[in-house]
Parts: structure tokens; C-alpha cells; sequence
């Protein structure tokens, strides 16, 4: 069973179909022992920092996420909560990872939107996938590199595309809107 | 490096596929998912679904569509047509759309930008702008483009990202259904004069007018339906000749 956290940001949907047609069972779910004892955990996210950590807080979503043992995925608004601190809503995370999260200077078009590939570090989370493959992007802050860093975009300047910290994985792109390859990621997650 | 986007629009109409010239003279283009589905498979960066029916059971069929689109589909989505309030907004969103665009409606109470921005980020809403050039000068339309404004397009793309738009989808009625070409006059304006993506659209009809796009203006996407659609421009030959004019396309 894979459990996908249930939390005030927006779309589910896309990431528990994803899922489904690679022939895992999902629930969406905020309950404590359901989380805990699911095989892995996707902790999705479209939305504002601020508000959903709130959220988080007041369900006793953040400890619960800590503590949780196996493969964790955050996505997006998932990564960057479990990153030590947003400026989006200058809110703190849930400090997984140990790197902030900032706003992209106004050099280029923010939001990054659209197709981008990235360099990475070994791991397993990319087998199968080349560095030319392109993911799809769309969001207006990132999280600056760190030693947890797995993968690295350049846009305006370079941030952690991918993070990876013992049982924790999470990526900046949205793996289940990213046709193909976003699958074999998410494959290769699921089989982690 | 980020990728130059090629969007397909699907027009709707009761559930069909459908695809007009100059706003006008509307002829059937097939089931919208089938559609979409080929498109994804062909390559397509993102998909546009603008639903044109108009009754008052709209936004029960239009979720319901979009629900199945959100099926099948694992690439980015953008629904527009008719949405007139957060609730048709959210509706929309939840039933697993990744944008929403919005036009008349945002003309009419530039608020709903604002509204729809704070409740799911500004990169969930795309402002379409029908552009017309009238009296020397590109004015935006509403409704369809059957009603004039007082807004100038390059205002107008200004104020609505000031708003909270995080897209700018500019259509040129003027080129729109011609296959002329798409007008790299007013996206490089509009496209210089917002900090955000902008997406032309209206008159491709040809490779070249792609690349021409690309490389005149600061648009990071073009838009088209019927090349799309009736196979004139197949996506992969497309994207191949891109990469040929060094414009960097995904693959």
C-alpha cells in the first residue's frame, strides 16, 4: 500500500493515478498509523509554504513525517517543507533536509515552467533515466544545494532538483506529469 | 537547459473536439481524450482544453471531462472556458487539472486573478488575452472575442501578472485559423513586458512560424490546434526541425 499524505495543497489526483496504473494500491490519507505502516509515503504538494505547514502542524502531520522509516517521496511543495526553512511565507520546514528555501531572483521568467533536465549523483531513484531527459518544472522557489543534493538544474542559478537523505527522497519536478521518464522514476522509487 | 514548449489546444464542445476559423465557422476534430492521448504519445510539452459549450449544466460535464482527461493524461493540463468564480476554479482544480485559465471573466472582475492565485499559487493561473489589432493599436477582447475593450493587450498582460497570473496564453485574433504565421509583433511586446511565460497563439501554419516565434519574441511556448489536429504539422517532425534551428525542444 502506498500512502499519499492528504494536506491542504492541491492536486492529488495526478500523483495517486500515476501510481495506480503502475499497479500499486494507494490511499490518500492523514492518519497517523495508516502513514506509518504504508510501504512507502508520497508527500505531494502544489501550494503556499506558509499555509500548508500550518496545516501540517496542527494535524501533528510534521512529527509524524520525521519519524516515518520507509522510502519517503516529497514532490514539489513536499520537498521544499522538508527543507530547514521557506521564505515562501517565511515559514520553517520540517528540517529533513539541511538546506533553505528562497525565492528565484527576477533575472528570467519565474515561475520556472516548463521542461528542464538536470546533472546527477549516483542514486537510485534515476536508473534508467539519461541526463538529456527532461522532467517538467513549475515553481518559483528552490532549495539551494546542499550535501544532501542528488541531482542539480541550472535555472537563473543552480538548485537541488533532487534531494536524497537516508530514507528520504524528494524531487522539485513533478515525476507524474513528466510522461515517460517521470513513470520510470516513480518505478524505480516504488521499487526502492 | 528549459525546453521551448508546443502546446495543443483542444476546443470543446459538448464533449467533442471541435475547431473554428477566425473564432468562426466550427467543424468536428474528434473525442477530446483520443486526441489527447495521441498528442502525449507524439511528444506534446503540455495540452490546452478550452471548453466552449455553453449551458447551465457546463461545469458538471466539464468536471467530469476533466476528470477523465486527469486519467489518462501525464503531462501538464490547462482547462479555461467559462470559469467565472474561485468555486468553478476549484471544482476545476480538484478534479485534477494543473491550470486554470481564465479571460472574459478576469476582464470583467480582475479580482478572481487575485482570488484564484492566493488559493492555488499564481502557476495555476493562466490569463488567455484575445488580442485584435484595431486602429493601430492591439486591443484585448472578451467573450469569445465578439466584444470590444478599453484595454490595450501589453497593459493589460501587465496588470494581470501584477495580479497574480503566472502564464500569459495571447492569442492574436487577427492571425487566428489564417496559417500566416503567428504575430511576433505583439508576443515580443506583450512577452517583454511581463516577468512571467508567455505562450503564443492563433496562425501557425508551418514549421517555420514555430521557430519564428521562438526566436523573435521571448515566448517559452506556441500554441496551435488545427495544424495539430488534422495532421498537417505531425509534433515529432516538428520538434525535430526545432532542434535543427538550434532551439532548445524536448525530445
Amino acid at each position: 500500500m502506498i500512502a499519499i499524505l492528504k494536506y491542504n495543497a492541491g492536486n492529488v489526483t495526478s500523483v495517486e493515478n500515476a501510481i495506480n496504473k503502475l499497479g500499486y494500491s494507494t490511499v490518500i490519507t492523514d492518519d497517523n498509523s495508516i502513514l506509518e505502516s504504508a510501504d512507502k509515503v508520497i508527500f505531494p504538494g502544489v501550494g503556499e509554504a506558509g499555509s500548508a505547514m500550518r496545516h501540517l502542524k496542527e494535524k501533528g502531520l510534521d512529527e509524524v513525517i520525521k519519524a516515518l522509516k520507509q522510502p519517503v517521496l516529497g514532490i514539489c511543495l513536499g520537498m521544499q517543507l522538508m527543507c530547514t526553512y521557506s521564505e515562501e511565507g517565511d515559514t520553517l520546514g520540517l528540517g529533513i533536509f539541511e538546506t533553505q528555501v528562497k525565492q528565484f531572483p527576477p533575472k528570467d521568467l519565474v515561475p520556472h515552467t516548463g521542461w528542464n533536465n538536470f546533472t546527477s549523483m549516483k542514486s537510485k531513484l534515476f536508473e534508467n533515466i539519461q541526463a538529456r531527459n527532461d522532467f517538467y518544472f513549475v515553481h518559483s522557489y528552490y532549495a539551494e544545494i546542499c550535501k544532501e543534493t542528488i541531482a542539480v538544474t541550472d535555472y537563473i542559478l543552480p538548485f537541488s532538483a533532487a534531494l536524497k537523505k537516508d530514507n528520504f527522497y524528494a524531487t522539485q519536478f513533478h515525476p507524474e506529469k513528466s510522461a515517460d521518464v517521470g513513470i520510470q522514476l516513480l518505478k524505480n522509487f516504488l521499487k526502492l | 537547459m528549459l525546453k521551448k514548449r508546443i502546446i495543443p489546444c483542444l476546443d470543446i464542445q459538448n464533449n467533442r473536439t471541435v475547431k473554428g476559423i477566425n473564432f468562426e465557422n466550427i467543424r468536428d476534430a474528434g473525442d477530446p481524450i483520443e486526441l489527447a492521448q495521441r498528442y502525449v504519445e507524439e511528444g506534446a510539452d503540455e495540452l490546452v482544453f478550452l471548453d466552449i459549450t455553453a449551458t447551465l449544466e457546463k461545469r458538471k460535464t466539464l468536471t467530469k471531462l476533466v476528470n477523465r482527461i486527469a486519467a489518462e493524461i501525464n503531462i501538464p493540463f490547462t482547462v479555461g472556458g467559462g470559469i467565472n468564480s474561485l468555486e468553478d476554479a476549484k471544482a476545476i482544480i480538484g478534479s485534477g487539472a494543473d491550470k486554470i485559465s481564465i479571460n472574459s471573466s478576469a476582464i470583467l472582475r480582475p479580482d478572481l486573478i487575485s482570488e484564484i492565485a492566493n488559493t492555488f499559487g499564481n502557476q495555476c493561473v493562466v490569463l488567455a488575452i484575445d488580442a485584435k489589432f484595431v486602429d493601430n493599436e492591439w486591443m484585448v477582447f472578451r467573450s469569445g472575442g465578439r466584444i470590444a475593450t478599453e484595454l490595450k493587450a501589453v497593459d493589460w498582460a501587465k496588470i494581470g501578472t501584477e495580479l497574480g497570473a503566472g502564464e500569459i496564453l495571447l492569442t492574436s485574433m487577427n492571425n487566428d485559423g489564417t496559417k500566416n504565421g503567428f504575430a511576433c509583433d505583439i508576443t515580443g511586446r506583450v512577452s517583454e513586458a511581463v516577468s512571467v511565460p508567455v505562450i503564443a497563439s492563433g496562425g501557425a501554419g508551418s514549421k517555420a512560424h514555430f521557430a519564428e516565434v521562438f526566436t523573435k519574441t521571448k515566448a517559452t511556448g506556441a500554441l496551435a490546434a488545427s495544424v495539430f489536429h488534422f495532421g498537417e504539422i505531425p509534433i515529432p517532425e516538428l520538434k525535430q526541425f526545432l532542434e535543427t534551428q538550434n532551439i532548445p525542444i524536448r525530445l
